[in-house]
């Protein structure tokens, strides 16, 4: 292409750099003034937000205000990323779920400002193999913010965690990240349906692999998980917000394909004192999003393939994301980022690759659906 | 030598449930009587029924009006020997079955030998049949390997119960096909691609294995058939 001649596209990703290469560095009083122009400049045109890049102001909402929901003084917000259920083959036999995985990389490294850190929300290997692992290991190496990794079943279910924990440490881990109490729990052990089958590790492996596969067991935190976790939390005042990473949905959405912990309610149970939680799960591979007391619940995206919708149990907040081509290996797929106010409830922006993002505010959750609803899906899950 | 005549009457699928096996066993045929006048014998699809055509020499093609009077006579000898039958009856009683695969027939009245009149036996074997059949698709759905894929890619990865295959929405007009689909060509579209394996041809086994899987999902589902 030359230069003379651009594209509308072109002239608008190039006003639109421009402008945001121009806010960094601004102070508090220039960035309402641009804030204003770049509002003023969509009403010219006769766009009305959210359908232009009409700026917002989230950088510098939290410092001292007082969050609604909890009555607590702010605390510094933050970002982090999320890259999950990347479900990786040795390169030989799947090239392209490696690429879903680096591309997934590739994203997280461009955001600028960088996240806080970066979420691995589980499913790493496909079949739980040292090599799937050790690939897996090596690419999440790429990632320049620091990483935080999760479990999934298609890590465990081959040598019962030996090798994901050889990598990665004990998959229950928590951290306190400004002002936030972070935990990682595992949520995907299930009860032995294979000794009294004979089943070969790989024949676990390969059985747990499979969604519609009514031989498993269902997913649990497990009695250990819940005291470990009741352990945990003992140490934390309710006053703190907390931010939980479960690989499955820590509640009760479609049972026949493991959509599912079956100790869920007692899970919630142990977090229902605190103000202000949002657990973030991987497993579904979709846009989900749930509300169950004062939790807030979001699913992530995996970068491999798109689960479509479960026929029975949705949870009614969910805005269901566009249902896949099956002419685009890519679609429905992505990665996505958290911003985490003060408060600690958190906005999920979903980054769906060749698609417009979508961004799930707190508000959305709180309100239950009555405000800050984000557009209804063109094609749904048949 | 059998003719197939331009006769609506003579339309010949015929049923029996071994056709369904998955196995590409060739299907059985009716066997007409040698023509004694140098003609062409034509059948109708009863297997039973037979009539000679002496004026129609073999590889002629009769003119539609012909046609229509071989099949009306066809028809006279069927009545003839079915005094009893109501073929109009029949008809009537066995539409709203369909959809209903394996729902159980009970004795007609005075229907004689028409078409889908089943035993109880007849009945078991025709579920039985039809339920493997099904069970050796979702086996192909399941397993990389039996699909021919090359990069450990099963269809239920995707379409877990197959789901979100809509059959029922076939066939419509695939923008990225530039071509009107049908079920089959979707699924070879995924074999091909997503799966990367080679695509089926249409009497493969597997092939009708799968898509008698897929539509075995969707059983109840009302027909819809360009809806995107």
């Amino acid at each position: 292409m030359t230069g003379r001649y651009k594209s509308v596209e072109t002239k608008y990703m190039e006003a639109r750099d421009r402008m945001l290469r121009a806010l960094r560095g601004l102070d508090r009083r220039t960035f309402f003034k641009v804030s204003a122009a770049s509002a003023g400049a969509a009403l010219a045109k006769g766009l009305v937000p959210p359908h232009s890049f009409q700026l917002v102001e989230v950088a510098n909402a939290a410092v001292d205000k007082n969050w609604p929901q909890t009555g607590m003084q702010g605390k510094p917000p933050f970002t982090f990323a999320y890259i999950s259920d990347t479900h990786l083959y040795t390169k030989k036999l799947n090239e392209r779920f490696v690429r879903g995985a680096l591309k997934a990389v590739e994203d997280v490294n461009a955001l600028d400002p960088q996240p806080d850190f970066v979420l691995f929300g589980g499913d790493l290997a496909q079949l739980g193999r040292k090599d799937e692992m050790r690939l897996g290991a090596e690419i999440l190496k790429e990632v320049k913010a620091p990483i935080k990794i999760m479990v999934g079943e298609h890590d465990w279910f081959l040598d019962m965690g030996e090798t994901w924990q050889e990598l990665f440490g004990p998959p229950n881990y928590s951290f306190d990240w400004k002002g936030v109490h972070v935990v990682t729990l595992m949520s995907v052990y299930e009860k032995d349906f294979w000794t009294d089958r004979h089943m070969s590790p790989d024949a676990r492996m390969h059985t747990v692999a499979g969604l519609d596969n009514g031989l498993q067991s269902r997913f649990e935190v497990g009695d250990a998980g819940r005291e470990w976790l009741k352990n945990d939390l003992s140490k934390v005042s309710t006053d703190t917000p907390l931010l939980v990473f479960s690989h499955s949905p820590l509640y009760k959405y479609y049972r026949p394909w493991n959509f599912w912990t079956e100790d869920a309610d007692q899970a919630q149970e142990i977090l229902k004192p605190y103000k202000a939680v949002t657990v973030i799960h991987g497993h579904t591979h979709q846009m989900l999003f749930n509300r169950i007391g004062n939790i807030s619940f979001y699913g992530m995206l995996s970068t491999a393939w798109p689960w479509p919708y479960a026929p029975q149990g949705l949870p009614p907040l969910t805005i269901q994301m566009d249902r896949a081509d099956p002419f685009d290996q890519f679609d429905a797929c992505g990665n996505g980022r958290m911003n985490v106010a003060d408060g600690g409830l958190v906005d999920a922006v979903y980054s769906l690759w060749d698609r417009n993002p979508v961004t799930i505010t707190q508000r959305y959750l709180a309100s239950n659906g009555a405000e800050d609803r984000p557009p209804a899906p063109r094609l749904l899950s048949y | 030598m059998l003719v197939i005549s331009a006769g609506t009457l003579l339309c010949g699928a015929v049923y029996l449930p071994w056709h369904l096996h998955a196995a590409p066993d060739p299907l059985p045929r009716h066997i007409l009587p040698q023509p004694e006048a140098g003609g062409v014998v034509v059948g109708l699809c009863d297997g039973k029924t037979s009539i000679e055509v002496p004026w129609l020499k073999p590889g002629q093609r009769m003119t539609e009006e012909q046609a229509r009077g071989v099949s009306n006579a066809l028809m006279a000898k069927w009545r003839e020997q079915h005094p009893d039958a109501q073929w109009q009856m029949t008809q009537v009683q066995t539409n709203p079955r369909q959809g209903q695969a394996g729902a159980p027939v009970g004795p007609q009245a005075g229907q004689g030998e028409v078409y889908e009149r089943l035993t109880p036996r007849e009945q078991m074997i025709a579920d039985a049949e039809t339920a493997k059949f099904i069970e050796e698709g979702k086996e192909i759905f399941h397993d990389p390997g039996k699909l021919g894929g090359t990069i450990g890619v099963s269809c239920d990865m995707c379409h877990p119960d197959a789901a979100n295959t809509h059959p029922e929405t076939y066939p419509k007009f695939q923008t990225q096909l530039q071509r009107v689909a049908l079920l089959r060509d979707m699924i070879n579209w995924c074999i091909e691609n997503p799966v990367k394996g080679k695509p089926l041809s249409p009497d493969d086994p597997r092939l009708r294995a799968l898509e008698a899987y897929i539509v075995a999902q969707r059983n109840g589902t009302a027909l819809a058939y360009g809806k995107h």
